[in-house]
This record gives C-alpha cells, sequence and structure tokens, in this order.
C-alpha cells in the first residue's frame, strides 16, 4: 500500500468533482433510507442479542461453576469466549457508535454504556470513534494505522524496530484488549516523543487502571473463588476466553484496514476536504470480509466495514442489507470494493505487516507486491486534484 | 454489613454491568429494579379511549387520587413519555389504571389505545401532581373537557366507591360537596359519562352535563348561570390549554380560587432557531436555524464537549431537557419534552424553537 496520490493506478483519479458529489448524494440517499425505515424491528434485534449475550454469559459461568470437570471447562470456556466476543463486537463497539442512540432507551446509550473490555468505553470513543473514524487512513493522523508501533504502509519509513513486528503483532494478538487500551492513553505518543506528562494524561491512566483493576478481579478473583475446589480451572478458563476474543477481534480489527487494495491518504490530501470527499475516503480506506451471517453477527458486522465506515452510526444490522447498494455505487464508479473470506484477509493482513517489518527495497525496487513505482516522480496532489 | 459486603461481591461479579441487569431478565418489576410496570387489562371505555390496568412494580409508593403517572413505552423502537391520570383511588388489588383517549395524531395514545396488547412492559415514574382534594373536605366544582374528566373520575372514585349494590356513601366524604361541569363535543364520545350520572342520581355529586352538539360550545363568561354559587366554591379545572386560559382569566377577575391540570403540549411545533439555554453553564444565547448548537455555544463561550465536527463520533452529544432541534444534515427534527431523556448531537443540530441543555 501507498498512499493513493503517489500511485501510477491511482484509482480515483478519473473521477470529476461532479463524480465525488454524486456518489455523495447516492450515498445520503441510502443513509436517508435506512433512517426512515429505522423502528421496532431494529430495536427488538438489539434488545434480542444482548438477552442471548447475557444468557449465554450466565449459562457459561455457571457452567464454569465445575470447571474442575474437563467438559465443563471447555463448554464453559467456549460459550464465555462466545460471549464476550459478541459483548465487545456486536453490541459494545456499535453501541457505544450511537448506533441505538436513537431508542432513547438509557440503558443502551453511547453515553452510560460500559463494555467488558480493559479500556473505559469514554477513552475508547475518543481514540476510535473520534480520531480514527474521522481520520480514517491517513497517514500521520489515524493511528489506528499500524496502532502507532507498526509499519503497515511503504510511506511509513522505515526503521530497524520494525524487524520485530511480526513479534509484536503476535502479542498484540493475544492481549488486544491491552493493546487498545495502551493506544487509548496514547501511550506511546508520550514514550516516543517525550510528550510532556499532563494531567488529562494522568486522569486518564488513572480511569484505565480503575477499570483494568475491576475487569481483571471479575474474572481471575471473583469468579474463580466463587468456583470453590474449581477455582484454578476457571481461572484458566477465563484467560482462555479472554485470549481467544482478543485473537479473534484483533484478526477482524485487521481485516478492516490493512488488507492489500485499502488506500491511504497524505494528510495534505485531507485539507479542505468536503463531506463528500471524505465519503470517498471511507468507501477506498476499508475493506470487507465475506461470510455466512453468523460470521458477520460474531465480527460485530465489521465485515462490512466499508458500509461501517461511511455510515458509522447506523444499527449494526442494516449494514448487510445496504452492502448491496454500496457495491453497485463502487461499480458504478470503476471503484475497488475490497472484500475476501476470513482466512484470504487475515493472510493478507499478516503478509503485509511481515513484508513492511523489512524495507521497501528490500525485494529489489521492481519485486514489491503491488507494483508501486517509488522512482515515480513523487506528486503530492493537492486535494482539489485528486477529489474535487 | 454482610448485605453490603454481598453487594460488593455481586457488582464485582456483574460489572462492568450492575447486578440489576440480570435481575432484570427474571423479574423486571421487583423491589430495587427501575420502575415498571406490566399492562394487564385493557378495557375499552368508548370508541376510542381505553382504560388500562398495570401491576407497578414493587417500589411503586401509591398516589393521592387525581395526580398523574408518567407512563414511558416503546413506539417504533423509541421510548417515548407521556403523563396520565390515575382514574381511581388506591386499588384493592394494588394495581393502578389510567384511561386514555387516542387524539388524532396522537402517537402515545392511539399506539396504547389500539395496539397495545396485555402482557407489555411499560416503564413509569411516581405518581406525581398536585391537583388533589384537601382531605377534611369543602365546597368544589370541577370543569372538565374532553379527557380532561380522568384525574376528577380518580378524586370522585376515591370519594364514592360504586359497588354492585349502588354508590356507596363513606363518612369521611360527607364534607365534600361537589358539582361537575362536564363538557364533550357529544354524548357518545363522553369518557365516564355512565360513572358520572350513577354518581349524581345517588345525590354524591351534582353533574352539570355540557355536549358541544347539543348545547353549543360552553361559554365561560356563562358559568355563573350554570353553578350559581361558584363564587362561594374552589374550582379544578382539566381540559384543552385554551378553556384553562380562559378560566383563569375569568376566575382572576371574580377573585374566585382556581385549581388547574395542565399537561403540557407533547409536540411543539419546529421554527427557525430560537433561544438557546445552556442550564449548568448559566449562558442563555439567541441563535438563528442555520447554525449549529456547538458553533453558537462555543461562540459565546460555553465549554463545549467536541470531536470529529461532522456527526460521526457522538463525542459532543448534550442532554436535552427540553425544545426542538432540526438536523442540519437532513432535516430531521428531534421534539423533546421535559424527562424524555434525549441526548442531541450539537455539531449538526440547530436550533428550531426554545432549547434548555443540562450543560
Amino acid at each position: 500500500m501507498t498512499v493513493i496520490s503517489r500511485k501510477a493506478d491511482n484509482q480515483i483519479a478519473h473521477l470529476s468533482s461532479e463524480d465525488v458529489q454524486a456518489i455523495g448524494r447516492e450515498l445520503e440517499a441510502i443513509r436517508r433510507d435506512v433512517l426512515e425505515s429505522r423502528g421496532a424491528r431494529d430495536a427488538a434485534y438489539i434488545r434480542r442479542v444482548i438477552q442471548v449475550q447475557r444468557s449465554l454469559e450466565l449459562g457459561s459461568r455457571a457452567v464454569l461453576l465445575f470447571s474442575k470437570w474437563r467438559p465443563a471447562w471447555v463448554v464453559g470456556t467456549a460459550g464465555l469466549a462466545v460471549a464476550k466476543i459478541l459483548e465487545n463486537m456486536e453490541i459494545g463497539h456499535n453501541v457505544l457508535h450511537g448506533q441505538w442512540d436513537w431508542m432513547r432507551d438509557p440503558k443502551i446509550h453511547s453515553s452510560t454504556w460500559e463494555w467488558d473490555h480493559a479500556s473505559p468505553a469514554e477513552q475508547w470513543k475518543r481514540t476510535h470513534n473520534d480520531m480514527h473514524h474521522t481520520y480514517t487512513n491517513v497517514i500521520g493522523k489515524d493511528n489506528d494505522l499500524g496502532y502507532g508501533i507498526m509499519r503497515v504502509d511503504e510511506d511509513q519509513p522505515w526503521q530497524p524496530r520494525h524487524l520485530l513486528q511480526p513479534f509484536e503483532n503476535l502479542l498484540n494478538a493475544l492481549f488486544f484488549e491491552y493493546g487498545i487500551t495502551l493506544y487509548d492513553l496514547d501511550m506511546g505518543q508520550y514514550m516516543r516523543t517525550g510528550k510532556k506528562i499532563d494531567g488529562a494524561f494522568k486522569r486518564r491512566v488513572k480511569g484505565a487502571l480503575r477499570k483494568v483493576g475491576r475487569q481483571v478481579t471479575k474474572d481471575y478473583v471473583v469468579h474463580p473463588l466463587m468456583s470453590g475446589p474449581s477455582a484454578k480451572s476457571t481461572l484458566t478458563a477465563n484467560f482462555t476466553a479472554n485470549v481467544i476474543r482478543n485473537v479473534w477481534s484483533h484478526a477482524v480489527i485487521m481485516c478492516g484496514h490493512f488488507p492489500e487494495g485499502v488506500e491511504t491518504f497524505e494528510t495534505d490530501s485531507i485539507e479542505g476536504e468536503t463531506k463528500d470527499e471524505w465519503y470517498v475516503r471511507q468507501m477506498l480506506g476499508s475493506a470487507n470480509i465475506d461470510g455466512p451471517p453468523l460470521m458477520h453477527i460474531m465480527t460485530g458486522n465489521l465485515s462490512h466495514q466499508i458500509e461501517h465506515h461511511l455510515f458509522p452510526d447506523l444499527p449494526s444490522n442494516r449494514y448487510g442489507e445496504i452492502a448491496p447498494r454500496v457495491r453497485e455505487l463502487f461499480e458504478k464508479y470503476d471503484l475497488a470494493y475490497v472484500s475476501g473470506s476470513l482466512p484470504k484477509q487475515v493472510y493478507s493482513a499478516w503478509r503485509k505487516i511481515i513484508r513492511l517489518s523489512l524495507p521497501n527495497d528490500f525485494f529489489g525496487a521492481n519485486k514489491t507486491p503491488e507494483g508501486s513505482t517509488p522512482t515515480a516522480p513523487l506528486v503530492v496532489l493537492a486535494p482539489a486534484a485528486v477529489l474535487g | 454489613m454482610l448485605r453490603e459486603g454481598l453487594t460488593r461481591v455481586a457488582e464485582a461479579l456483574a460489572t462492568p454491568l450492575v447486578p440489576a441487569d440480570y435481575f432484570d431478565m427474571f423479574d423486571p418489576l421487583r423491589k430495587g429494579a427501575d420502575l415498571r410496570g406490566r399492562i394487564e387489562e385493557i378495557h375499552m371505555e368508548t370508541a376510542d379511549a381505553a382504560t388500562i390496568v398495570i401491576r407497578a412494580g414493587a417500589d411503586w409508593a401509591g398516589h393521592v387520587p387525581g395526580q398523574y403517572v408518567r407512563i414511558g413505552v416503546d413506539i417504533d423502537g423509541v421510548r417515548t413519555w407521556r403523563p396520565y391520570s390515575l382514574t381511581h383511588g388506591p386499588r384493592g388489588d394494588g394495581r393502578i389504571s389510567v384511561t386514555v383517549k387516542a387524539v388524532p395524531d396522537g402517537l402515545v395514545s392511539n399506539h396504547l389505545v389500539r395496539h397495545t396488547k396485555p402482557g407489555t412492559l411499560v416503564h413509569l415514574e411516581q405518581a406525581a401532581g398536585d391537583f388533589v382534594l384537601p382531605p377534611e373536605g369543602g365546597r368544589f366544582t370541577f370543569i372538565t373537557a374532553g379527557s380532561g374528566i380522568t384525574p376528577v373520575i380518580g378524586i370522585l372514585r376515591n370519594l364514592f366507591p360504586v359497588t354492585d349494590d349502588g354508590v356507596l356513601r363513606l363518612e369521611r366524604s360527607d364534607n365534600f360537596d361537589i358539582v361537575v361541569v362536564h363538557v364533550a363535543p357529544s354524548q357518545p364520545e363522553s369518557i365516564f359519562i355512565d360513572n358520572l350520572r350513577s354518581l349524581d342520581e345517588a345525590g354524591a355529586i351534582r353533574l352539570i352535563a355540557r355536549y358541544d352538539d347539543q348545547h353549543g360550545i360552553l361559554d365561560v363568561n356563562a358559568l355563573g348561570e350554570l353553578v350559581p354559587d361558584l363564587a362561594e366554591r374552589t374550582t379544578y379545572a382539566c381540559g384543552p390549554g385554551g378553556l384553562l386560559d380562559a378560566l383563569e382569566s375569568f376566575h382572576d377577575t371574580k377573585e374566585v380560587p382556581l385549581q388547574v391540570e395542565k399537561f403540557r403540549a407533547t409536540y411543539v411545533e419546529p421554527g427557525e432557531g430560537g433561544t438557546v439555554t445552556f442550564a449548568k453553564s448559566g449562558v442563555t444565547i439567541d441563535v438563528d436555524g442555520a447554525t449549529t448548537l456547538m458553533e453558537a455555544a462555543e461562540e459565546a463561550g460555553v465549554l463545549m464537549p467536541s470531536g470529529c465536527r461532522m456527526g460521526i463520533c457522538f463525542t459532543c452529544v448534550l442532554p436535552l431537557k427540553e425544545g426542538v432541534v432540526r438536523d442540519l444534515r437532513n432535516g430531521e427534527i428531534t421534539s423533546v419534552t421535559e424527562s424524555d431523556n434525549v441526548r442531541v448531537q450539537t455539531c449538526i443540530n440547530a436550533a428550531a424553537g426554545a432549547c434548555t441543555f443540562d450543560h
């Protein structure tokens, strides 16, 4: 991946400013259709998912009271892992986006929801809803590009520390929720740039420690103690469930923006960006995952990452429904709708992380996989030339 | 001590949820739960009015006849609150009931009268309102129009219970001398008219029924002819705003005490811009209909939470206590009355009327 304006085959070069406006209008029409038909069916959906998730969590925790017995450990761990995945992905992430605020139910609301995750909802909303969703895939602005620790784009300069990034990514996958917690704290920024520790940072650290404390106490102290003689095996069960959830959500999220074919953008290119141009950037900056309905639910419908990035506040159960219309729009304007099966996208993302742990010209200038041409004249196109 | 310890353990087990979230799955009406009720029966009173009998949660604190309860129902997935008068005294079965008239375009009233089934859970607040009679008695005129009869019927049923053997005369009710002037468009549309008549026949009250199609629209200034001793009584009135306004000026001139029950307008017609108050910041500003609330407030020096400034991140949502706003992206109107519990995005909404924010 190379920022879009430096590519030889820049896929938005053919769009006129009228095209970009027309795309914006068509996307607004899709959004309006969903808003107008949003109602009891959607409310029933999220309440049902919450009901299923809580029943599953309660049932799994009950089974784990007898986790000393091997089959109970297996069943309970699997159930708890699924419950935690549902809670983080289809419920937590989406509720925190404000997708269900329209129901006016104070219990299912972005401002009151807290999720089963190490990072406090408040801090997650800041870095995710605001920073990542506003500046999606803009190099230097969107820290989700490699989470500030990895090099996931040719245009991020290579440093020797990147040699370690495949191992870092593996570690991040296993303990993803803690990786995100550090990320939400801007920890990397404070450590690398020597930014002065301020009051806001201290407050965030305190809040995060409190949240982590509660999460750890629950999974590794109170629930194990409740299991009496099964305490030790309940502890390992909870640990395993957390790791499964971490690995799964890490994989899904890697598939959202890292696979080959997803575009990145230069900081300059978003100056004075219009809403229509923002829409186009979202279209090209995300990738979808193909699969059966159950997979969509387990990914929190982030398998429809493109639709989610276009309309982060529409109910997640609608993404699949509007996907064909969005895809049609891509085809109409000859844009690449990046989509693939979960194994394919995970492989693609991992391959990139391993490849970019080495310098760009490591395989020789002509062998860079996407045919990006490092020798091409470095033209930084003004946004007007690219998008408008 | 033990109880406190158990609560702490339960909280540690349930985090990030609270234990109540799990208890609610099994018993939403239990003690300690957010106040809810289950609709148990729905009786049609007239063609477009129904009495709804609700089993309230264990923490229901009871009511004084004449008071109202705010009920929250989910309509098209959206929690919507309305106040309704309790149409009875304390009931032996511990349930509560409200009588709802389906008014044209009435979102909640139509939903409750025509589309609600027994078994539905609704959200409740404790009874409230000071439209109640002094317990020692006295002489009163009730003036009610349309569904304005509902708080009055609650008061009357409590004073004069109707049994199979007729109206019961209780000692505690001997000191109440009551005239009811009841106004309705026509007789068949009159809720509780049978109830009022039997009270009248039993001598418990004096009923003066006025139907617009028979007697013409009620002239407030001619009230003295209908109730000659009006000036020696205290008037209690409940009905549409126009009638209450007329009664207020009439009673002012005659210096007769008046107690009214007003149900707030539930929908405010959207306009362009308005006066916006940030209650906690103590700032009030006049804004036009094209400036976002965030820009206008920041301009006036209010410290506003903000994020993407394009309507996607929900960092900027603030609780709108009351008012109307318009989404500048698509013109969508959000109209909010007290305790609707609505948070709106300030970065893409503009005022469409007077607004008060809890910020």
